[in-house]
């Protein structure tokens, strides 16, 4: 009686070491650490190893580890972060033309265990250190400036249809346009419904005239919002993608909000100038007539600028600009339907489509160069004062030519591939529709509050287990040593689901690991004060076990299920802390009722099942 | 260690004194709502919008240092206070006018302090939470309240009887109710971590009123003779020693959490202290005795015909 059959006993001995295994990178400590990659058109290699090195021993920065990592990245461990921030300083003040760097944490594992791909568990910002920043999209605004630009589209295109109108604007959510007469609004309807199919049009009459109403459909509506969040997403993420940041993250939270995770960060001000700037986009001529070297040699033909390329490769611009981002209403990726290549269709507004369409038609068969430009605004310490500095930014993302003359809607090939497609139909985007934001939540942790965070999180998670140890030995005997051994075993379980997942621990999150830890114990509780119960009426020792074990059992699974309940509630429910909080409430719950009924069942069965006992420690 | 066990021996008359005890817990919870109504509580940042900075300085400082700095660039109505030790100190300031100023004004502040005092001041901590987010946060935590008592009722009916679901719901919002009073009356600051405990503790409460109800149904279905009454002593009685137990255990890690979590877990840790010990008084006093004062009846908790056939109550859903 009471044994465990052979299968059994082996797959919970196959899963404490499975969890061991996983939580095993958590042992050795994260260390303050620089991930320097390189810059563009430069490569991490066994020299700029050296180089790293010369350069923090010639600053006096004492480090702890260099080495290459994971394809072209470059590590450098310290000891505290004070030593970490100085390291940084001394390679950007040398080596910033080749080399980008970026503050991170990074554990200081063992080849091999890298080499299987375990990593320790992430810890959230309060544990340590970073900033967390919220942003609003204004929705509201959004719309304003789409139906603006559908007012400028109508203008323009009754002015081409050589329709009269009296009066043409935006009245709140709807674009009014009065006639002197029914026979000109109702040519007018028929042009606008045929030319701008996302508006809706009703023919009205307002104050005395005949007029049409046009309003946007909830579907189009519905469009507009998503494209303006997932478009400032993009945009935000290349800013902040040069920000010198490890491990980003931007996401998307609701309808209207961005989340933005600067791990390791301590700066919210150059985050904040940053996340402001503007970015926008020019089609320029490219200038064939004359010559990219003599450009380059300072001979700049008058009328031409030298831009550079992505890759860096110079080319000449005509100074005179065909249309800027602010004229592009919407850009997409798809299909060319001639040749099936790549593309982006972009989309201009009623003057840009006018300018463009002059251009273009006096252009049949020249390059033209889609420009991307960025504001981008920098604090610098000069003499010990913070000097703001505004910095323009301007690239050539495409070059493409032009086959046939082309207005509102067009289309730009020669692209690399769908995925070179779609970033660019996401820059230009970026560059056109710009909702504005809001910062409406910060939060900044210093990295000493949150090493304290950690320490006294630890301490007290140590502090209640010890206790909870001690009573459950001294209480229950061997059956209590069972009941800590298996705690553990729950803890360590916890630990290694977490870093499985790559679940982030927060401080709220150990709040809820303490809390499993009481409530582990009840499992147990409930089990061993039913055995005891069995004893006292009179049951043999094997009959108590197993019965304890079984009617513990419905009690153990209804109450945790019913706690399980509510750590789902606070998961769908819960922002930041709550949902820190309830991943690891869930996480310890299904661990303790592995634990708790299994494991300790197995012991227990290995301690007493299949002989003769007289009497029970418990 | 000394064995609890003989506590369950005792037989003690919980359900004889469940009206006094029925009435003392509405007369404390009708005081513990007006002082609620009447006083409110104290919200913390996340709710009511606005900025907390927490600086550490490296010699102890005068608050009133603090508050004449801040002052003297126009910051008024900052609360200043020591946050954990004299060289430690937390400002709050309430939300402003629209909210791009509120998040620069972070800045400008931690500007004015480095100014003001002499030695390097450390920026530990800044949040600023606009009060439109405040307000999505208060509406999300009575969501969260209250989607989850709806489960619990729920999965509590569909596992034991529409009485035992009120009777644990009765005795949740007994716990809660009795937890924000306290916080109320002490004016302790209520923040997201407090409310991720009040959440915990409708699970705790739960589990613990789900373990005697389990044993009620039980004994409902083994004991053959015995009033509603004796049976429901008899199965309090038989939990009583585990109840303690388990409490204890819970408490002891929960107050070692409370005396080294630091500040920032501390509002969390004693929510759920309070939680814990009104979870295990409500489960006898309330859960039960409300289940009893609804007339619940043998027959109400005999195994349907299909499960006549399995033994006693221990079989899963």
């Amino acid at each position: 009686m009471n044994q465990y059959p052979l299968w059994k006993n082996i797959l919970i001995i196959g899963v404490v070491i499975v969890a061991l295994i996983l939580a095993l990178p958590n042992l050795f400590s994260q260390d303050p650490s620089i991930e320097i990659t390189a810059a563009r058109g430069s490569e991490v290699t066994d020299a700029s190893l050296a180089e790293v090195k010369a350069v923090l021993e010639n600053a006096e920065v004492p480090f702890k580890q260099v080495e290459i990592r994971d394809g072209g990245k470059l590590f450098v461990s310290f000891a505290s972060s004070g030593d970490q921030l100085r390291g940084q300083e001394a390679i950007e003040r040398t080596l910033s033309q080749r080399y980008r760097t970026a503050l991170t944490l990074a554990a200081d594992l063992p080849g091999w265990v890298r080499a299987v791909g375990l990593n320790p568990m992430s810890m959230g910002l309060d544990l340590r250190g970073g900033i967390h920043v919220v942003i609003d999209v204004d929705m509201e605004a959004a719309l304003d400036q789409a139906l603006e630009r559908y007012v400028g589209d109508i203008r323009t295109e009754l002015r081409d249809k050589r329709i009269r109108y009296q009066t043409l604007a935006r009245e709140g959510s709807r674009i009014l346009i009065k006639f002197n007469d029914t026979e000109a609004r109702d040519t007018a309807e028929r042009a606008l419904s045929r030319e701008f199919r996302d508006l809706e049009f009703q023919s009205l009459t307002e104050g005395g005239s005949a007029a049409i109403a046009a309003t946007l459909p909830v579907a189009q509506q519905e469009q507009i919002r998503t494209f303006a969040l997932q478009q400032n997403i993009t945009t935000l993420r290349n800013r902040v993608n040069a920000l010198g940041v490890a491990e980003p993250s931007i996401a998307r939270q609701g309808e209207r909000r961005i989340v933005v995770q600067l791990p390791g960060a301590q700066d919210p001000g150059r985050l904040k100038e940053i996340l402001g700037a503007t970015a926008t986009l020019e089609y320029r001529l490219v200038d064939t007539e004359n010559s990219v070297a003599d450009a380059i040699e300072g001979r700049v033909p008058v009328n031409s600028r030298l831009y550079r390329e992505r890759d860096g490769s110079p080319i000449l611009l005509n100074r005179r600009v065909i249309v800027t981002g602010d004229q592009i209403t919407d850009a997409s990726a798809g299909f060319d339907s001639q040749t099936g290549s790549p593309a982006v269709f972009v989309n201009l507004d009623g003057q840009g489509a006018r300018r463009m369409r002059d251009v273009t038609t006096e252009n049949v068969g020249k390059p033209m160069a889609v420009v991307f430009i960025e504001n981008q605004t920098t604090t610098e310490m000069v003499d010990g004062e913070a000097v703001k500095r505004t910095r323009k930014v301007e690239e050539v993302i495409s070059v493409a030519t032009i086959r046939e003359p082309f207005g509102r809607r067009f289309q730009t090939t020669g692209l690399d591939g769908t995925n070179e497609a779609h970033n660019l139909a996401l820059l230009l985007r970026s560059g056109a529709l710009a909702a504005p934001i809001q910062i409406v939540e910060e939060r900044t942790i210093g990295p000493s509050l949150g090493q304290d965070n950690i320490d006294q999180g630890v301490r007290s998670v140590l502090m209640g287990l010890f206790l909870v140890l001690i009573f459950m030995g001294l209480y229950y005997k061997v059956f209590g040593l069972v009941a800590d051994l298996v705690l553990v075993v729950n803890l360590v379980m916890i630990v290694a689901i977490l870093s499985l997942l790559q679940a982030t621990l927060t401080l709220p999150g150990i709040a809820g690991i303490v809390l499993t830890v009481g409530m582990a114990v009840d499992a147990n509780v409930l089990i061993y004060e039913r055995i005891r119960e069995e004893i006292r009426n009179g049951n043999s020792p094997q009959a108590s076990i197993h019965a304890g074990y079984d009617k513990a059992l419905s009690t153990i699974v209804d109450a945790n299920v019913t706690t399980l309940i509510a750590a789902v509630v606070l998961f769908s429910f819960g922002t930041g802390p709550i949902k820190g909080f309830a991943v690891t409430l869930f996480i310890g719950i299904i661990a303790s009722m592995f634990t708790a009924i299994l494991g300790s069942r197995a012991i227990i069965n290995l301690i007493y099942g299949g002989r003769r006992v007289k009497k029970l420690a418990i | 260690m000394k064995d609890l066990s003989a506590i369950n021996e005792l037989n003690i008359d919980f359900m004889g004194i469940r009206r006094p005890a029925v009435i003392l817990s509405g007369v404390i919870l009708l005081i513990l709502l007006v002082v609620m109504v009447f006083r409110g509580f104290n919200l913390g940042l996340d709710f009511t919008g606005g900025t907390v900075l927490e600086v550490g300085y490296q010699e102890p400082v005068e608050l009133s240092e603090v508050r004449a700095a801040l002052e003297s660039k126009g910051f008024t109505g900052a609360t200043v206070q020591h946050f954990g030790s004299r060289t430690e100190v937390m400002i709050r300031l309430a939300p402003q006018e629209g909210e791009e100023a509120s998040a620069q004004m972070s800045e400008e502040v931690f500007q004015a302090l480095s100014e003001a005092v002499a030695g390097r001041v450390e920026l530990r901590r800044v949040e600023f939470v606009g009060p439109q987010v405040g307000e999505e946060l208060r509406e999300q935590g009575g969501l969260a309240v209250l989607f989850a008592l709806m489960g619990i009722m729920v999965y509590v009916a569909l596992r034991f009887e529409w009485r035992f679901a009120v009777g644990a719901v009765v005795a949740i919002i007994h716990d809660v109710i009795f937890t924000l009073g306290i916080f109320s009356l002490f004016w302790i600051s209520f923040d997201l971590t407090v409310l991720a405990a009040i959440l915990a503790v409708i699970g705790y409460s739960l589990n613990d009123t789900i373990v005697i109800f389990d044993r009620i149904r039980e004994n409902f279905r083994k004991m053959r003779k015995g009033s509603v009454i004796e049976i429901t002593n008899t199965s309090i009685n038989q939990t009583l020693s585990r109840t303690i137990v388990t409490s204890g255990t819970t408490l002891l890690v929960l107050i070692a959490l409370y005396v080294f979590g630091g500040e920032a877990i501390s509002g969390f840790s004693l929510a759920l202290i309070i939680g814990v010990v009104i979870g295990t008084y409500s489960t006898i006093f309330v859960a039960t005795a409300a289940v009893i004062l609804l007339g619940v009846s043998r027959a109400d908790l005999l195994p349907v015909p299909k499960e006549g056939a399995e033994s006693g109550g221990t079989s899963l859903p």
